[in-house]
């Protein structure tokens, strides 16, 4: 008897809540006066706790870019830590607003799991890492290596087709964190540890000797890293991918975290005009204030600021090819007006 | 003349013949009591006294306590001021630390109530609606509410969460056991299908596909708005998992009382169900504290999976703290630490176990 | 254990819940629940765009598997990944249940030994294992394997083809050679004589009253034979050395660190378990049986074989089904520290493509039937145990 009215309760209540209609992310963002944005477990430099507590990173920068662009405040942010199997379906099925955790875009991803990709924030290509004393210089040297690697991500697809590709037989051994994968390298368990290199390059300062560690300087393949939202709400999608050409653009344009309330008040460039709310109400066409970028601009800064605070400074990782279009990089954002 | 009347005087008994006393005897009849004792004997003696002092001197004796971690990799022992300075991560994970003093309390009322348990004081209605209380208030004293800062649920973590998770756990998943264990019993044959399919299904398969199931699927179960965070799914589906198992062991219980009992009951008049409800379901959970103390045991252990799915409890604050780079190679304390806690822990419930087991019901009828 | 259930029940059936109607609405509640959910599910996976239905296993994986059992490429499908991960979860299941039962009986009986400090090692033993989380068992062993462990270039070498090193244990790789089928065929046959040997000497003993060494001269009978056997078809059985060669060793039979240290938490965590089922067993047998077979001059070893142990087995065996099965399940801790199991592989296809459902439900499917495996074994074990003691 007993478990019949449990029972009814629980369909009772799960057809309550079945009845209700779907509500937009930018409204449910709204009304929750948070935003939550799934990040990774912890990567040096693009997003990982620091001893405070509180997230710092390239990716955790575009959380709040976010943030203060449609919120106007960019400290409302619930940061959520996902692992690599985690990260697609918890932003499909809206347990997230969007994450900003080093995923790369691919076809299938986009097309066949329920997500979208917006904007790339990070171009970064596979390497792979070994011990100096290994003696080795190229990649193409390790046939019989053995190579720690991360699950869950397209890091191992990589690893087997870039194997397969040159004829090499690599032993992979998976880890289901890039934490443990590390850890097993460092151990010895394996000959080369492969993931981003950017990654490479923040896991390799974090040893005690990071000169007994080389990376290879084969890039064995493109790694497009961009901010993931659900699939089907266009809206949110164009609010989080121009927050991040906004970004970009300011670089371009010169305007800095620094000089953003000058040039609001005082610039003659239409473009930064446009941008800042100064003129028109580019915030208006995606459903946010007119000073949605001038909001995020002062909180995080523009893309080149957040690239060298998070990754110049503590990494010593150069621009690369993720620098502006004007400098010979890829970076080209889109003209909003 | 006067005769001394003859009173016997026994010859005091002899001691025992000295072969069969004192530390010479009990040697030869406990470790030297024939050739293949003598030989394992002396292996393990070998074996110990191979291991049993580098350990300690490990753990003590070239340990250093204060200090730095250069000054634990030059004294070549353990290393505890690591434990020390990681202590407050490992009880409370990124729990805001001016708010310590919540989860404070709320450990406070917990080691409170369990010696007052132990010691017999507390006991009857008293007692469960104790233990009922004491997750709730604990969730409060940590979560936030009548006017305390609220802390979300993110920044749960450590010892902490692991024993909340299994608090928590354990105190849910009891009535539910019952209620799943007198389906299964005494249900309608629809009823008893229905519960015998969800406990085998539930104890079939191992913890971390559900866990999987909670924190992957369970999104997708339900209707798109109805948001359930992380750390809840994975409550959740502990408690499920843990109320399968206390099912079978309830049910072992009811089918430990006697039948007249139920005769006795209903002869006096009393309605089936408060048969059930006061008479048979008090005495049976009499009869399985032990096993369900065991029950305990196993869930505050099975936390320890929910690093997996990406919870930093205990287990996950200890793999953190041993991957910090000022801290690189004290992974053998961080374990130690580890295993040390989970022990006292398990092992004081264990022997708590057996306490009861030699107090309760199936004791006395010997 | 039945026959009270059935007791307690005749004299309390509880006619009015049984009732037709109350039946039907909960059986409509329940199966309503249970298409709500499927409904949900159904919308927020076409909501969501991901593909549901289990067309994906002939798909190709992709995905690299550091141990496999059976050849594997990442050309080959999800599907075949995943029976991949079905074997392996199968191999260190099998392995961890026989050496788990071997240790667990030792320490059973070292629990009980008259020897102090055997016991006391023993209680040491399943007390701390038992009062573990097995998670943590894991890590440990993992952890420590790695950094006791040479790199390869050094490996320990403890005879000639079979190294110890970070990289696991290398052993050489037996090979058939010519003629080794006749010789496995005329192995078999010398198995069989030494058995219809053993069980001649049971049924002689039952005529006659006298004993004959069956067991050992069954067991000779069998190695004289199968070494004549090797010997006449011209030592079928070769070997293929492991050798170093670049990074690691080339050839062989390869213990990955992964697995062993997975295969010794489940031995020692799950010996833990079955010593206490030993123990409670032998302790379930009154001493009396044992003083007064012994006070009529059987021997030790009989004593033993004969009243100890099937006595025992009854109250050990139900007990340790449950370890085992609980072993398999906790097999799934693979995934912890990386050795590709079913439930490691299963993430990994969930990771890549999302179908969490059809994983999550062939996950299920497969440790239940291997529940049900071993419930069947033990229980028709079982049966024998309780049969030949009444």
């Amino acid at each position: 008897m007993r478990n019949l009215v449990k029972l009814g309760a629980i369909a009772a209540a799960a057809m309550a809540t079945a009845g209700a209609v779907s509500a937009g992310t930018l409204d449910k963002v709204r009304e929750a006066g948070e935003l939550a944005c799934g990040v990774s477990e912890g990567v040096p430099g693009f997003s990982n706790p620091n001893s405070d507590g509180d997230w710092v990173g390239l990716d955790a920068d575009f959380c709040r870019a976010v943030a203060a662009a449609v919120l106007g405040d960019a400290s409302k942010v619930r940061y959520v830590p996902l692992a690599s199997k985690q990260k697609v379906l918890a932003v499909s099925s809206g347990q997230v607003d969007m994450t900003s955790r080093t995923t790369t875009w691919t076809m299938k991803r986009d097309s066949a799991e329920g997500v979208d990709f917006t904007a790339v924030v990070y171009y970064d290509g596979q390497g792979f890492m070994v011990k100096s004393d290994a003696g080795i210089t190229s990649a193409k040297e390790m046939d019989g290596a053995t190579v720690c690697v991360t699950t869950g991500t397209t890091t191992e697809l990589n690893l087997a087709d870039y194997g397969r590709a040159n004829n090499l037989t690599l032993e992979p051994v998976v880890f289901e964190g890039k934490r443990e994968a590390v850890d097993a390298y460092a151990s010895g368990r394996c000959d080369a540890l492969t993931t981003d290199m950017s990654q490479l390059a923040a896991f390799r300062s974090g040893f005690a000797d990071p000169s007994a560690h080389t990376i290879l300087p084969e890039v064995i393949s493109k790694e497009p890293l961009a901010p993931l939202v659900a699939h089907g709400d266009n809206q949110w999608k164009d609010i989080v991918t121009w927050v991040i050409y906004g970004i970009i653009a300011a670089e371009e344009l010169g305007v800095t975290q620094a000089n953003v309330a000058d040039m609001a008040a005082t610039s003659t460039d239409p473009n930064i005009q446009r941008m800042l709310g100064s003129t028109g109400d580019t915030g208006g066409f995606i459903g946010l204030e007119s000073t949605w970028m001038f909001d995020a601009i002062s909180a995080v800064g523009n893309y080149g600021e957040i690239y060298d605070r998070n990754l110049t400074a503590t990494l010593g990782l150069e621009r690369g090819i993720n620098a502006q279009w004007k400098d010979g990089g890829v970076l080209y954002a889109m003209p909003i007006r | 003349m006067s005769t001394e009347p003859i009173i016997f005087q026994p010859t005091p008994a002899r001691a025992a013949p000295s072969s069969k006393i004192g530390a010479v005897a009990w040697l030869r009849a406990n470790l030297f009591g024939g050739w293949k004792d003598t030989v394992v004997t002396i292996a393990l003696l070998a074996i110990l006294l191979a291991t049993v002092p580098k350990l300690i001197g490990w753990l003590f004796l070239r340990a250093t306590f204060w200090g730095d971690a250069d000054a634990c990799r030059l004294a070549g022992g353990a290393c505890w001021p690591f434990i020390i300075d990681k202590f407050n991560v490992l009880m409370m994970g990124v729990y805001p630390q001016e708010l310590g003093w919540r989860p404070g309390i709320a450990a406070i009322a917990l080691i409170v109530l369990a010696a007052l348990t132990y010691t017999n004081r507390m006991r009857g209605i008293v007692l469960v609606v104790a233990w009922a209380i004491l997750p709730f208030f604990a969730l409060i004293m940590i979560g936030g509410a009548f006017g305390m800062r609220e802390v979300d649920q993110s920044l749960w973590g450590g010892l902490m969460l692991s024993i909340l998770l299994a608090l928590v756990g354990v105190i849910v998943s009891i009535p539910l056991g019952v209620m799943l264990a007198l389906g299964r019993y005494y249900g309608s044959p629809v009823v008893k299908s229905l519960c015998i399919a969800f406990i085998e299904l539930l104890r079939g398969v191992p913890l971390i596909t559900i866990l999987f199931m909670a924190s992957v699927m369970m999104p997708l179960f339900l209707p798109p708005d109805m948001i359930i965070n992380n750390l809840l799914r994975i409550q959740i589906a502990m408690i499920l998992f843990s109320s399968a198992y206390m099912a079978e062991v309830v049910r072992g219980g009811l089918q430990a009382i006697p039948n007249g009992q139920t005769e006795a009951s209903l002869a006096l008049g009393v309605t089936r169900r408060h048969t059930i409800a006061f008479v048979i379901v008090p005495q049976a959970l009499r009869h399985v504290l032990p096993p369900l103390i065991g029950r305990c045991i196993a869930l505050f252990k099975d936390t320890s999976l929910v690093i997996i799915v990406g919870l930093l409890d205990f287990l996950g604050m200890i793999k953190n703290a041993a991957l910090d780079t000022s801290w690189l190679g004290f992974q053998a304390e961080a374990y130690v630490f580890a295993a040390f806690v989970y022990w006292s822990i398990c092992y004081s419930l264990s022997l708590y176990g057996r306490e009861l087991e030699r107090r309760g019901p199936s004791a006395q009828k010997r | 254990m039945p026959m009270t259930k059935t007791r307690a029940k005749s004299g309390f059936a509880l006619g009015n819940i049984g009732s037709m109607a109350s039946q039907g609405v909960v059986l409509a509640v329940v199966l309503g629940f249970v298409y709500l959910l499927f409904t949900n599910t159904q919308e927020n996976l076409a909501l969501r765009g991901i593909e549901s239905g289990f067309t994906f296993l002939d798909k190709e994986a992709g995905l690299p598997i550091g141990d496999s059992l059976i050849a594997y490429t990442p050309m080959r499908s999800y599907g075949y990944a995943f029976l991949v991960g079905i074997l392996n979860t199968l191999f260190v299941s099998v392995l961890a249940i026989i050496l788990s039962t071997i240790l667990g009986v030792f320490v059973g009986v070292a629990r009980v030994s008259h020897n102090w400090l055997l016991a006391k090692v023993a209680a040491v033993y399943v007390e701390t294992l038992r009062n573990l989380p097995l998670l943590l068992t894991l890590f440990f062993i993992y952890t420590v394997v790695l950094a006791a462990l040479p790199h390869p270039r050094d490996a320990i070498q403890l005879v000639e083809g079979v190294y110890l090193s970070k990289r696991g244990f290398y052993l050489p790789r037996p090979l058939a050679e010519p003629g080794f089928w006749s010789f496995l065929i005329a192995a078999l046959i010398a198995f069989a004589l030494g058995l219809a040997f053993w069980r001649w000497a049971a049924l002689y003993k039952l005529r006659t009253g006298k004993t004959l060494p069956g067991f050992w001269g069954g067991l000779g009978i069998f190695i004289v034979l199968t070494a004549l056997a090797y010997l006449i078809t011209g030592r079928p059985v070769g070997s293929e050395l492991p050798v170093y060669a670049g990074f690691n060793f080339k050839g062989g039979l390869a213990m990955k660190p992964e697995f062993a240290s997975l295969l010794i938490g489940l031995v020692l965590y799950t010996a833990a378990y079955i010593g206490e089922n030993v123990r409670s067993g032998i302790q379930s047998v009154e001493a009396g049986q044992i003083e007064a077979a012994n006070a009529l001059g059987v021997s030790n070893a009989v004593v033993t074989r004969k009243v100890l142990l099937p006595q025992a087995l009854r109250v050990t065996i139900p007990a340790t089904t449950n370890d085992y099965a609980s072993l398999v399940k906790n097999s799934s801790l693979a995934v912890a520290i990386g050795y590709p199991d079913m439930v490691s592989i299963g993430g990994t296809i969930i990771g890549q493509n999302g179908q969490a459902v059809e994983i999550i439900a062939m996950w299920m499917a497969v440790y239940l039937t291997i529940n049900l495996i071993i419930s069947l074994g033990m229980n028709t074990l079982n049966a024998r145990v309780q049969h030949a003691e009444r």
